[in-house]
């Protein structure tokens, strides 16, 4: 286990985290910011760190996947899209509506991933390229079809924004859930949940069982493992499907769970910053789950703030300023990316096209 | 001892390459508890029938029996079910892995959906400890030694329960000692009952372990014989097509005035260990110093800091007359060092350049390559021409890129460029490794012409035949000091090998480690 790592990491939330505690502490206890803080920060960083994983199956079968961002921009709009018809159009009930949304979204992710596969292992692309190709993909479908659906007189929905089914509903999570004073950090909807869940179920999948070892053999030396009798295609392939069917959870995340509408190129960049932290996690689950944690906690201090606007001090008014507190997961993401903290090793056959 | 039931054999197999035939017609058999060598030339065909019998390329016609049963073999998934199993010469392992992980990849030991890594690690020791291997199976395969890795493929194959072993040019990454220790290994192996295919183009090795020898060149079978019937010679000329001379003929070497002079060296290796331990020697024009001395015991070091790849921690060195310590390689190579760098494709050669612009790598910026700033392509190419002629480069064109090339010829490019220039110093580590016989007798030829033309030459080489044939003058390196400076004349292979070992005749104090 990489400690100094992760004690980096402690160190920046523990920093973002006293910041809070400092200023609302005239107001709140310290128990109820920071709880309040860390409830924000994991489902904040529930995108991140499905995306954090989305690049991490990929990735460590041998396919760098740039498109994270594209995947979950379409999967969010199309989820959405999805959830509204069956509410609307097809008057199902809101619950089996928004289901039906997180299903679409899924499936969403896991087609372009399936282009992108087509695109990288069938054919060959770059498979900088093949991200990049999803990433513009994405951003033109869902811009064209939004207009198109819900703006002007011949849209489908008539120019009138629908009505829509609202958001998935938090959980009570049993024993956790009732920890008195903790309790309410995972007081979460279900997408965030399911996010701390896999992020356990990855780590056992790639580091326990047949399929990791096979996985990471592909991504590493895929001459070897095809010459002990694996199918790197086959492999490279399943892979990075499931990689964009969780790409397609984070967007589910963005129109179903976090606010009930889409707006254009919503997703704003997380699908890169889901990468870093993967690097940033040395392209290890919890690494990169620890990593997205720091740009979730970023940015649950900028929620934070705003709320305890009036109590920053005014030798700190800097921090009045959101835009400044909202660069911070951007200037995080630069100085981690720059290696400025610890080396990371990504496996040895990534972004390399398998020849036999 | 091997009997004569046939556990494999291959009739007829052709298989066509765009523009190559690589196997005419190819018969081959192997029988119970045998070492078969296959012997041939870089090209000759021996890993396109060895990747054939194990599913990696489809024969366009011929037939594969196994145990005297007809196979078909399309997958290695196929040819591991049969119980072949292949050694490849790029290692077919996962450094980041552990041995136990390496063995078991492809065909897992799964309880109640984990992988049982314990399991696997107990049948690894069993097998270690059976034929002698000693790998330890929770150990990275990164942080082995290549010998070692090179059993944990072996290990790889007997967990599938391998009873034929194609093991591809096992010994081209060995040190001499390495290779000793792997032929015990398959001597043990064999009085088990496993059969061996041994591919390989080192006539000695094959003298020394193999039961039956089959000679390809050209994509055919030139012949079958023994160790028995043959000789080194023979075999070179049926492996080559013509009489190779193996001895290299030069007359006494005439030195003269002192072109490189060492002294007191030290250098660290990567680990930041002191590998070159006050290291003095100078290097005449006109003469050849050999550096003998088993692999690690500094040569690559000193090699290194004499061409600037690698800071000098202390000493000095001059190279006609002027002081190079520390200095870049730029430098030093326009003072007159000519260098045929221990591996080729790192440090040689830009892989993905072509033939020609490779062939102007220490000279682009010179005219007539370069005008101010601007590439002469005409001279570039003029020039890449010409040393193809010259050298008997054998390449489509001069715009290939070079990584296309044989190893022979990657070499073969490298020596034209460093010896088409003006040097007064020509350092070559380990110039002949992994080469066929004809490449290796032209490189050998090439390096006593410098010599008798003036140049001053030190050759660094773990192949003591090597060493013996070439050098005038050897030192024997060991522990990163020199032991002794011998007249080659004067020396043979044991005195050297105790030298080696770091052991003094006359029972003198060996240096403390």
């Amino acid at each position: 286990m990489d400690w100094r790592r992760f004690a980096i990491i402690a160190l920046i939330i523990g920093i973002m985290f006293g910041t809070v505690v400092l200023i609302g502490v005239s107001q709140n206890s310290a128990l109820v910011l920071i709880t309040s803080m860390l409830a924000t920060t994991i489902a904040v960083a529930t995108p991140l760190t499905l995306g954090a994983l989305s690049g991490l199956y990929c990735e460590r079968a041998g396919v760098v996947n740039i498109g994270i961002e594209g995947m979950m921009l379409g999967a969010a709009f199309f989820g959405w899209l999805a959830s509204i018809y069956m509410n609307t159009v097809f008057h199902l009930a809101a619950m089996p509506s928004l289901l039906t949304g997180v299903v679409t979204a899924v499936v969403t992710g896991g087609l372009f991933a399936l282009l992108h596969a087509v695109l990288s292992i069938t054919f060959k692309v770059d498979q900088i390229i093949g991200g990049t190709v999803i990433n513009i993909l994405a951003a033109g479908i869902t811009g064209f079809l939004n207009r198109q659906m819900f703006f002007g007189g011949g849209s489908v929905f008539g120019g009138q924004i629908p009505h829509s089914p609202g958001v998935l509903p938090r959980i009570h999570v049993p024993v956790l859930g009732d920890i008195p004073g903790l309790g309410r950090v995972f007081e979460q909807q279900p997408i965030a949940l399911a996010a701390l869940a896999l992020v356990v179920i990855t780590h056992f999948v790639l580091f326990y069982t047949r399929w990791g070892l096979r996985t990471r053999a592909v991504g590493e030396h895929p001459a070897a493992a095809d010459t002990v009798g694996i199918n790197v295609i086959r492999m490279r392939y399943m892979n990075v499907i499931i990689g964009g069917m969780l790409a397609g959870l984070g967007g589910a995340y963005f129109t179903l769970e976090s606010i009930s509408s889409f707006e254009p190129l919503m997703t704003n960049g997380r699908g890169f910053i889901a990468l870093a932290a993967m690097i940033f996690g040395n392209w290890t689950p919890f690494g990169a789950w620890a990593a997205a944690l720091v740009f979730g906690a970023a940015q649950a201090l900028q929620i934070n703030l705003q709320f305890l606007r009036q109590l920053i001090p005014p030798q700190w008014a800097f921090l009045q300023n959101s835009y400044v507190v909202g660069l911070a997961p951007y200037v995080l993401t630069m100085l981690i990316l720059t290696g400025l903290i610890g080396r990371t090793i990504p496996p040895a056959a990534d972004g390399k096209v398998y020849e036999k | 001892m091997a009997n004569t039931s046939l556990v494999l054999e291959a009739r007829g197999i052709t298989k066509q390459f765009p523009g190559v035939l690589a196997n005419d017609r190819v018969d081959f058999d192997l029988r119970q508890g045998e070492i078969h060598a296959l012997l041939g030339e870089n090209g000759a065909g021996k890993t396109t029938l060895m990747n054939i019998l194990y599913g990696l390329y489809r024969a366009d016609s011929g037939d594969v029996l196994v145990d005297g049963q007809a196979v078909t073999i399309l997958t290695p998934k196929d040819s591991i079910g049969l119980g072949i199993g292949m050694v490849h010469q790029h290692f077919m392992l996962i450094p980041v892995f552990t041995v136990a992980e390496n063995v078991m990849l492809g065909d897992e030991t799964v309880r109640r959906g984990m992988l049982d890594r314990k399991t696997v690690a107990g049948k690894v020791q069993e097998l270690s400890h059976k034929y002698g291997l000693d790998v330890n199976p929770q150990a990275l395969v990164g942080q082995l030694a290549v010998g070692l890795q090179q059993r944990v493929e072996i290990v790889k194959t007997l967990y599938r329960d391998a009873h034929i072993l194609i093991l591809d040019e096992p010994t081209a990454v060995l040190t001499p000692q390495e290779a000793d220790d792997l032929f015990r290994i398959m001597r043990e192996l064999t009085k088990r009952g496993v059969s061996i295919i041994f591919i390989t183009h080192k006539l000695k090795e094959v003298l020394a372990v193999a039961d039956r020898i089959t000679v390809m060149r050209n994509g055919h079978v030139v012949g079958t014989t023994t160790p028995q019937e043959t000789n080194e010679a023979q075999l070179a000329s049926m492996m080559v097509g013509r009489e190779v001379i193996l001895t290299v003929r030069k007359e006494p070497a005439q030195p003269k005035e002192k072109i490189l002079e060492v002294s007191d060296l030290h250098v660290k290796d990567d680990r930041g260990l002191d590998v070159v331990r006050g290291v003095s020697f100078d290097v005449r024009a006109g003469e050849i110093l050999g550096i003998a001395g088993v692999q690690g015991n500094g040569q690559t070091e000193l090699a290194e800091a004499l061409t600037g790849l690698r800071a000098v921690q202390g000493g000095e060195f001059v190279l006609g007359g002027v002081d190079l310590t520390g200095d870049p390689p730029r430098p030093i190579t326009e003072a007159g060092l000519g260098n045929i760098p221990e591996d080729r494709q790192r440090h040689g050669l830009v892989l993905s350049y072509t033939v020609a612009d490779n062939m102007v790598l220490c000279s682009y910026y010179l005219p007539p390559f370069a005008r101010g700033l601007v590439l002469q392509q005409e001279a570039v190419d003029a020039n890449a021409r010409r040393l193809i002629q010259e050298y008997d480069v054998r390449t489509p064109s001069p715009y290939v890129p070079t990584s296309k090339l044989s190893g022979g010829n990657q070499q073969k490019v490298i020596v034209a460029r460093e010896l088409s220039r003006p040097v007064k110093l020509l350092i070559a580590s380990q110039p002949t490794r992994g080469l066929d016989v004809g490449s290796i007798e032209y490189i050998h030829k090439q390096l006593v012409l410098m010599r008798d033309r003036g140049v001053a030459v030190l050759l660094v080489s773990a192949e003591l035949d090597e060493i013996l044939a070439l050098a005038d003058r050897i030192a024997v390196m060991y522990r990163g000091q020199i032991m002794d400076f011998v007249e080659a004349e004067d020396s043979d292979k044991e005195s050297l090998g105790l030298l080696m070992a770091g052991i003094k005749p006359a029972s003198q104090p060996e240096p403390a480690a």
